[in-house]
Parts: C-alpha cells; structure tokens; sequence
C-alpha cells in the first residue's frame, strides 16, 4: 500500500474512547503529551507574566529614582517603604527576573512545550517514550516554579545575588539578606528544575531516536524536531553540572564547607572558611550557562525554520547546512563558558583560547542567518502572525549576535564586561529572539493545540507594538554600557556622568511598559480564542508536516488509524509541478510524478528508472 | 438562614479588617487617595484604549463581512499591510540607527579617547569590528525587510523552489569565517599585548593594592621602597583593616590614601584582592576592569596617558574626573562604591605622595610587637581617648579571633 488512509475504520488499543478519562486525569495528571504541552505553555505564560511585572518594577525605580510611588508600599509593603524599591529588593527584582525568565520561561515554557507538542506529532508516534516520566517533568517544574515563587514571602526576600549566584555573595547570608532562606529556596527550585529538565530531556531524545515513523529517517525530521533534539541533548549533559555546582553550594551554605569560599571576612568577622575558590562555582555554572543560552535559542531558531518555510512557501534552504551548523552549535557550546569570564583574573590564556572558540561559533550562527534570508528569497510570504515573530527573531538574532561579537573578544571583553552593553546584548540575542521564536511557535500551533485560530489582526498588533518597542528598549542600552555603566545599579543618581541617561531611561522605561501592556493583546487573544475563535481546519497553514495529518480534535494516541508512513523530506513547497504549492510528508513520490526530482531519490536506480520511464512516457502530453 | 448568618459574620469580619487597614493608612502620612484616584484614571484610560481597539476591530469584521456578502474579493490585503509595515519599519529604522549612533554615540564623548596605553589598541580593535558589524547590521536588515516587502504574498506567483545550493552556502560558511579570523587574530594580539608584559627594568611599574569590600576600596601604596608588603586576612582587626602583616619589613612604609592619584606616562601595577564578595575594580576610561575575588589576587598593568586636567580642556568639561566602579553585584549598595581617581603629572605626584599617612600607627607597633618612636607620643595624648576606645577594640578583636581560632 503505498498511502496510509485516514479514513482507515481500524482503530488499535490506543484509540480514544477506550478508557475512562476523568477530570484529573484529563487536565491535571495527565500523561498525554499534548496536554503536558498545553501545562508547560500556560505555565510558562504565567511565569513570564510575572517576570515581565518584575521588570516594570525596576524600570520604575530606574526611570524615577527619586520619585516616590505610595502604591507600590500597598503591594509590597516593606519592600517598598516609603514608596520606593529598597535596593535590597531590587537586586531581588533584577535576579529573579532573570531566573524565571531564563529557566522557566525560555527553557521549559519554550522547550518544554514545543518538545512535548511537536516531538511525537511530527515523528510521528503515538505519546512519548515514557508518558509517566514526561508528567512527572511538569509537575517537578511546576514545584520549581512554586517554590522559586514562595520565596517572595519570606522574612529576608528572595535571592538576589544576580540570576548567576556568585558566591560569596551567595553563600554568605551576612552579605545580603537575600542570601537567606531565599537562596536556599533558589536552590532548592532550582535542584527540582534540572531534574524536570533531565527527565523532559531524556524523553525527547529517546522519542525522536527510537520513535520516529515508518520512512522518518534522521534527514527527513523537520528542522524542528532537530532543534529539539538537539536541545535536549545539550540539556542532558549540562544540567547535571549545575546541579553539582548547585550542591556544592548548599553544602558550603549549610554544612560549613569550603568548596567556593576562602579568606573572607565581613566587618572584623573572619569566616572559618579555607582554601575554596569562587572561581569554581563560575566555572560549573557556565559550563550549563552557555549552552543554556543555546537551549533557549536552538527550539526558537528551530520553530521559526518550519515557520518561515512554511509560509514563504519555499523549501528552507540548505536543510543540511541547517541542521549540521545547529550541530555545530551544539558542539561548540560546550567549549566556550570562559567567555564569561576573561575578567575573573582566570589565567589570561585561558582567555585567549575562550575567544577563538566564542568567534567560531559565530559562523554556524551566520550560515543560519543567511539560510533564512535566502529561504525569504524569491518566496511567496504570507504574513501570518506566526511568520511576523519568525522575522521579528531573524531581526533580533542578527542585531544581538552581532553584538556578540564585540563580547567575544576578550581585549573588548575588559571595558563591557558587566556594563548595560551586555544587559542590551543578551536581551536582544537571547531574550526578545527567543520569546518571539516561543511567541511565532504558539500562534503557529495554537490550532492544533487547541482546535481553534487565534485573531490574527490582534497579533498584528500584538507583534507590531512588541517588536518596536524591543528594539526601543534595548538599542539605546548599548550606548549605556559603551559608557561604562554597569549593570544591576540601582540608582543612576550617584555617579555625576550617569545623570544624562536618566531620561534615556525613562524612555527606555516607558517603551518597556507599553510592550508589557501589548502584551494584553496576547493573553486576551490567547484565553478568549480557547474557548471563542474559529474552529480550525485540519490543516490550516496548508503544512507538509505530520502534525497536521492528525484530527484537529484531540485522542490520545494522535492518530485514529495506523501512524501514516513518511515518504519525503517536509520541505515540498511550491515544487514545480505539483498541483498544489505543498506536498505533504505522507504523499509518495508515486502520486507526484509530474514533480519529482532526480534529487528526490537519494540515488535509488530503480525509482529513478521508473521516473524516466514516466517521464519519457509523458513527455508528449505535457508538450 | 445558616447561610445568611455565615455571610453576615463574614461580611461584619471583613469590615472590621477594613476599619483596621483604614486606621493604618490614617496613621501614615501619605494621603492614598490622590494616588488611588491616579491609578484608577491610568486603568480607566487603558480601558479606554481596549475599547477603542475593539472597535475597530469589529468595524473592520463588519467591513470585510459585507464584502463577503457582496461577493467582492478580501477588502484590506493584510499580506500588503504588514509588508507596507516592514519597509517603513526598515526605513524609520535605519534612521533611527542613525540617530543613535550620532545622537547616543555623542552622549559619550567623554569615552572617545581612551586614557591609557593599551586602550588606545583595545578602541581600535572595537572601531573595527564596529565597522564590520554596523555594516553587516545594514545590510542584512535591508536584505531582510525588502525581501519581507517584495515577495509578499500574491495569488499571481509561485515561490520558486530552490532548496540548496552548495557553492554559496560555501561562500557564506567561507566569508564570515575569515572575517571572524582576522578579527580572533587581531583580538588575541590585542589580547596578548595587555597581560603579557615584558617588564622594562628601567620603567617598572608602581604596584598600587586595592582592596575591595562592601561597600568601598581600600588602597595601598608601596611606599619608598616600591614593595606593597603581605597581608593575611586572618591578622584583620578593627584597627588593622586589611590584615597587613607588620612583620614583613616591606609593609613598614605603605601608605593609606583617600584617592587613587596616578602620574602620567608610568606603568602601574595594581594589585587586586577582595574581603568580602567578589568586586570588580572598573575604570572605563582606561579600558581597564579585572574582578577582585576573596582568596586570590590578580593583576591588572597599565599605563595611564591623559591627565586629568588634560582631559578636562579636550572635553571642555571643568568637571570632569576619571572614576573606579564596582561592575560585579556585590550587595545593597554596589551602585555606589565610588573612588576618585586623578592622573597627574609626576611633580604633581611625588607631592601628593608625602602628603599621605602610613598604615603603621602607634597602636599597630604595639600589636605587632614593634619600637614605638618617641616623637609620635604627643600626638597620642591629643587624642587620649580615641587610642584608649581603639585599644580596647583590639583587645575585644584579639579576643573575638581567639574564640574563632578556637
């Protein structure tokens, strides 16, 4: 046989209807991919919700130091005596922004979801490899979440010795009262946060190697699916470190020893500690840090491939240059942590060889930038929301990789480390690309998460109001950091040549509010479309991938007959003579004769021959 | 009736708790009910925006329903909208880089020249690659938008199926990779050029030791015998702040000072070591930032080559002053850990370096067992009781260290 039929009456032990789903099961305990997906997306959603209030409430203090908001002492209370942020809490607000936004927005509400989503609908398999496990994930994550939250309720506060924890700063509760229980909460959340990530993880690379479909060979996978796969790999082994380095820590908090800490003394108290090195802690930390920074970006650069693709209606170009420069990152990634270090006084060596790789890993990161204008070449584009924030990260990932480039030489390294030029640099490459990869991933797939379309003229004004105001937001910063101003200060008030930037940032302050009011467009569009927007069709992007083969009501088990086989790559768009400007993954290369390509047989003779047959065959017709 | 009873009881509690919150908020000075008002306007006002959007957006379902009925094709082309969007947003864009770069990039004169030797080489190597990244921002923004608006959606044409091809996908693996070289190379000689110094033992460096904790910088000059002497965080009292070992003869002459004064044309050599939490000692104008980490010291040589009154008539700025951040987060206070730091010309230098005290006082001989001069005891009986407060502080600290040590 060579189409697998939709419409096929059989149904195997997974079909839907064969057990008795209640409420729990369905909604909370769910081991069904597709809602682990939807659980880790609203999750995520609501974690950046509060991460983006975090980051008002700094931009406020920073706009207007001086002045004094009685309203923020009736929501925070002490933290806000008087009306204004202590600096306490604002190393409180920079820190767990950070964290929230990093970890359990663009690792697990990013990753998290569209893994869960994607993985098996586009190889094709019926649920992950392990649907306990997979479960088991979010609700470690939502822990994390939960407990990384409870700490705003303590005496002392939440951590804030910056999202990367130096120690000492973080070990010693005596140099912040954040580094009480707060930190041990961090800590803790964080321990519960790598081992969702580790068990998410390991799923998703056992999923896609072991699960794939009949006919889904590796160079058949969507660019997705790669993405993810690669994402995952990353994950699995980086976070382990952390979580060494994380133990290590707590051991050095509350057991008195000293793997971070020697010769210290705060006031005339000297600390008993010996022979340990903050350095240490630096080194564990981002030997996950930097490829984290890879496991935000690498599911963002992945979902905005199959988005442009899709809908510039051309086959991406060079899918495998794609595919081996995300190798490429993925390799090198590992191999450049130091570049967030030349400053520590690390062996100025070191620093030299950091640099060499950081600026090597630039070129995969170019080849993928121009693949993506190449694919936008000669296209036919479609302006769905979901293309807009594919263009939107293109913009992003250029303006903030470039910016790398200035922050991976170690000689420019001296005079930026830690200035705003970095804070600009991240926010760009990392922050705004990647939640505009996980932004375009939502409107791509909200129909087939939810069975239903979006408003695509609110997501124009969503992505219109958003993508401009980023870039307001974050442009002006490197000049601020090209000046010398550090970041994470609380008060630009103190320093006689950081006044000029006080109205910078006050413009820098209000564009960052209206982003985070367009963002209402969103939530508004993204809550009332669940339940009020047009019903979807199957396939509403007219997509080659497997996902949309699938009934846009939802079973467990995704397929109601057999998992259709896959006979091509899921790049077929606009191919010269073929009927439609798409062909689906599951069309053999029988049913298309009029537009294979010698290409398309991978050197098979005998599929060749009876192309040439046909086409010798048909010759007289077509002319 | 149960019920009724339960919601009045609640209703009367929650009454009660208001009474309470209005009794706190009357205690406090700040009259809320401006700020109330304000907050609600702000609320009303972007309610109000919902609204109108709402509107419109329901004008325009109206408008494109109509025309379905009437059989016309789509009224508004969204395709050609955000197309027309992206090509204003490219051109407003460009301008706007521009803005920055003239309007921003002027904002920070004062950081144009840089004030030291090697920071001179650090602002050619980031020219460069501004050069090359402004460029390569331009263009592919330009590819980016024009592609966006050129090859917006139409019925009329095809996309045109062109899945790979290999030679340019080798030119641009290729052509950034030897950009990226040059830019390595020239990096790492710049890199190399600021930490590997070849000492000139006719111009050694003045070592000058900064010691950073929350939230200031101690600094330590070698005195005449150019030697900063050893210190050992365990020897730190309240009257011996940074744990200077007396017994090394080199400490003997180093000296305290208020401001961090460095003359013109002369390498110096700090030395960088932190109490507390890691700092990191930050001087933007010379190109110069290296962390201060407890437990380990690490070096930071340069040459300063603009004084600070030269620098003064380049900018036209009577105020101006070189300055020593803290750039790594170091507590509540790390946004104001200041220093004031001068270049002078040597004269000016040597003059300023008799004027400042050493580390060694009376009280300190007497802790580490030194001779006392004589001609220093009148000044001790200027302040009689200060010493005595100061030695009885000692007392308490050599106590407290003994009761750690123990």
């Amino acid at each position: 046989m060579s189409t697998i039929s939709l419409h096929d009456t059989h149904h195997d032990d997974h079909g839907h209807g064969h057990h008795h789903e209640t409420f729990l099961t369905k909604y909370v305990f769910s081991q069904d991919h597709k809602m682990i997906a939807k659980q880790f997306l609203i999750t995520g959603i609501i974690m950046a919700v509060i991460a983006m209030l975090l980051s008002i409430l700094f931009r406020i203090q920073l706009a207007w130091p001086d002045k004094s908001f009685p309203l923020l002492e009736t929501f925070l209370g002490k933290w806000a005596e008087g009306g204004r942020i202590k600096p306490d809490f604002f190393l409180a607000l920079v820190t767990i922004h950070g964290t929230i936004m990093v970890f359990f927005v663009l690792t697990a509400g990013l990753s998290g979801t569209f893994s869960n989503l994607l993985i098996p609908l586009q190889v094709g398999a019926r649920d992950m490899a392990s649907p306990f496990l997979n479960m088991l994930s979010y609700w470690f994550f939502l822990a994390a979440c939960l407990i990384m939250m409870g700490s705003f309720f303590t005496q002392t506060g939440p951590a804030s010795a910056g999202w990367t924890v130096y120690p000492p700063l973080s070990a010693v509760p005596k140099a912040m009262p954040g580094s009480g229980i707060g930190m041990t909460l961090w800590l803790v959340s964080m321990v519960l946060f790598v081992a969702s990530s580790l068990m998410g993880g390991i799923n998703y690379v056992s999923t896609i190697l072991n699960m794939r479909t009949k006919g889904m060979d590796l160079w058949k996978m969507p660019l997705t699916i790669w993405a993810l796969f690669l994402t995952a790999v990353l994950g699995i082994l980086s976070f382990p470190v952390l979580v060494a380095g994380v133990v290590l820590l707590v051991f050095d908090r509350s057991f008195g020893t000293s793997f971070y800490l020697s010769d210290l003394v705060f006031g005339t108290q000297i600390l008993p500690n010996e022979g340990g090195s903050p350095i240490l802690w630096q080194h564990l930390f981002w030997f996950l840090g930097h490829p984290e920074v890879y496991i935000v970006i690498m599911p963002a650069l992945g979902i905005s491939s199959e988005i442009i693709s899709v809908n510039a209606r051309k086959p991406i170009f060079g899918y495998h240059a794609m595919v081996y420069s995300l190798m490429g990152i993925t390799i090198l990634s590992f191999i450049v942590w130091g570049h967030h270090m030349f400053v520590t006084g690390m062996n100025p060596l070191l620093g030299g060889v950091f640099m060499i790789t950081t600026l090597i890993i630039a070129v995969p990161s170019a080849v993928k930038t121009f693949n993506y204008l190449a694919t936008l070449w000669r296209g036919n584009i479609r302006f769905t929301p979901a293309m807009l924030f594919a263009i939107g990260l293109v913009s992003f990932f250029i303006s903030g990789g470039l910016t790398g480039i200035f922050l991976g030489n170690a000689s420019l390294d001296i005079n930026l480390h830690d200035t705003y030029f970095v804070v600009a640099h991240f926010h760009l490459v990392m922050g705004s690309a990647a939640i505009f990869g996980m932004l375009a991933g939502v409107y791509h797939w909200y129909p087939k998460m939810f069975g239903r379309m979006m408003n695509p003229k609110l997501a124009y004004l969503h992505f219109w109001v958003t993508f401009i105001c980023a870039y307001l937001v974050f442009f002006p910063l490197h000049f601020l950091g090209l000046d010398g101003v550090p970041r994470r200060y609380y008060a630009f008030t103190e320093f006689e040549f950081m006044n000029k930037w006080l109205t910078v940032n006050v413009f820098v302050t209000w564009s960052a509010i209206i982003a985070a009011l367009a963002q209402i467009a969103f939530l508004f569009n993204f809550f009332y479309s669940m339940f009020r927007g047009k019903k979807a069709t199957q396939n509403p992007w007219n997509a080659n991938t497997l996902e949309w083969t699938t009934p846009v009501e939802h079973l467990h088990g995704n397929w109601p007959g057999e998992i259709p086989t896959v006979y091509r790559w899921p790049y077929d768009y606009s191919k010269p003579g073929a009927e439609e400007d798409f062909i689906p993954q599951t069309v053999p290369f029988s049913q298309t004769m009029s537009s294979n390509l010698p290409h398309d047989f991978e050197g098979n003779e005998e599929a060749e021959r009876i192309q040439k047959e046909w086409e010798a065959a048909n010759k007289p017709v077509t002319e | 009736m149960a019920a009724l009873a339960v919601l009045f009881t609640v209703f009367t509690s929650a009454n009660a708790f208001a009474q309470e919150a209005a009794a706190a908020t009357t205690a406090k000075p700040v009259d809320m009910g401006p700020v109330h008002k304000n907050a609600i306007f702000y609320v009303l006002m972007f309610l109000l925006l919902c609204l109108f959007i709402a509107i419109v957006g329901k004008a325009l379902k109206v408008y494109e329903l109509t025309r379905e009925t009437q059989g016309k094709p789509e009224g508004i082309n969204w395709n050609t909208v955000n197309a027309v969007i992206f090509a204003l947003f490219l051109i407003v864009g460009l301008y706007g880089v521009y803005w920055e770069y003239s309007v921003h990039g002027k904002m920070i004169s004062h950081m144009h020249e840089a004030a030291s030797e090697h920071g001179q080489r650090i602002d050619e190597m980031f020219k460069l690659t501004l050069i090359i990244t402004t460029i390569v921002f331009i263009l592919t923004h330009i590819v980016l938008f024009a592609f966006a608006y050129f090859y917006r959606a139409s019925d009329q044409r095809k996309a045109y199926y062109y899945p790979h091809n290999n030679t340019i996908e080798k030119i641009w693996t290729i052509v950034p990779a030897l950009v990226l070289t040059l830019l390595v190379l020239k990096g790492f000689l710049t890199w190399r050029s600021i930490f590997y110094k070849v000492e000139d033992p006719k111009n050694r460096p003045i070592s000058i030791e900064v010691t950073s904790s929350q939230f200031l910088w101690d600094i330590r000059y070698a005195g005449p015998d150019a030697v900063v002497g050893k210190k050992n965080y365990k020897l730190i009292t309240a009257i011996n702040n940074l744990g200077i070992d007396f017994n090394d003869k080199n400490s003997l002459d180093d000296l305290m000072a208020e401001e961090i004064v460095l003359p013109v044309n002369k390498p110096v050599r700090f030395i960088l070591t932190s109490k507390d939490v890691i700092h990191s000692f930050y001087m933007p104008h010379f190109r110069v930032q290296l962390n201060t980490v407890p437990g380990m010291t690490s070096y930071f040589e340069f040459t300063p080559t603009i004084t600070t009154d030269e620098m003064r008539t380049k900018l036209n700025d009577p105020k101006f002053n070189y300055i020593l951040l803290c750039a790594k987060i170091c507590g509540a206070n790390h946004f104001n850990m200041q220093k004031n730091v001068r270049v002078v010309s040597e004269k000016e230098y040597q003059e300023w370096l008799t004027k400042q005290t050493p580390y060694l006082t009376n009280d300190l001989r007497k802790a580490f067992n030194l001779p006392v001069p004589v001609e220093a005891a009148p000044a001790a009986e200027q302040a009689p009781a200060d010493t005595a407060a100061t030695a009885a502080k000692v007392a308490l600290d050599v106590n407290n260290q003994l009761a750690l040590k123990k």
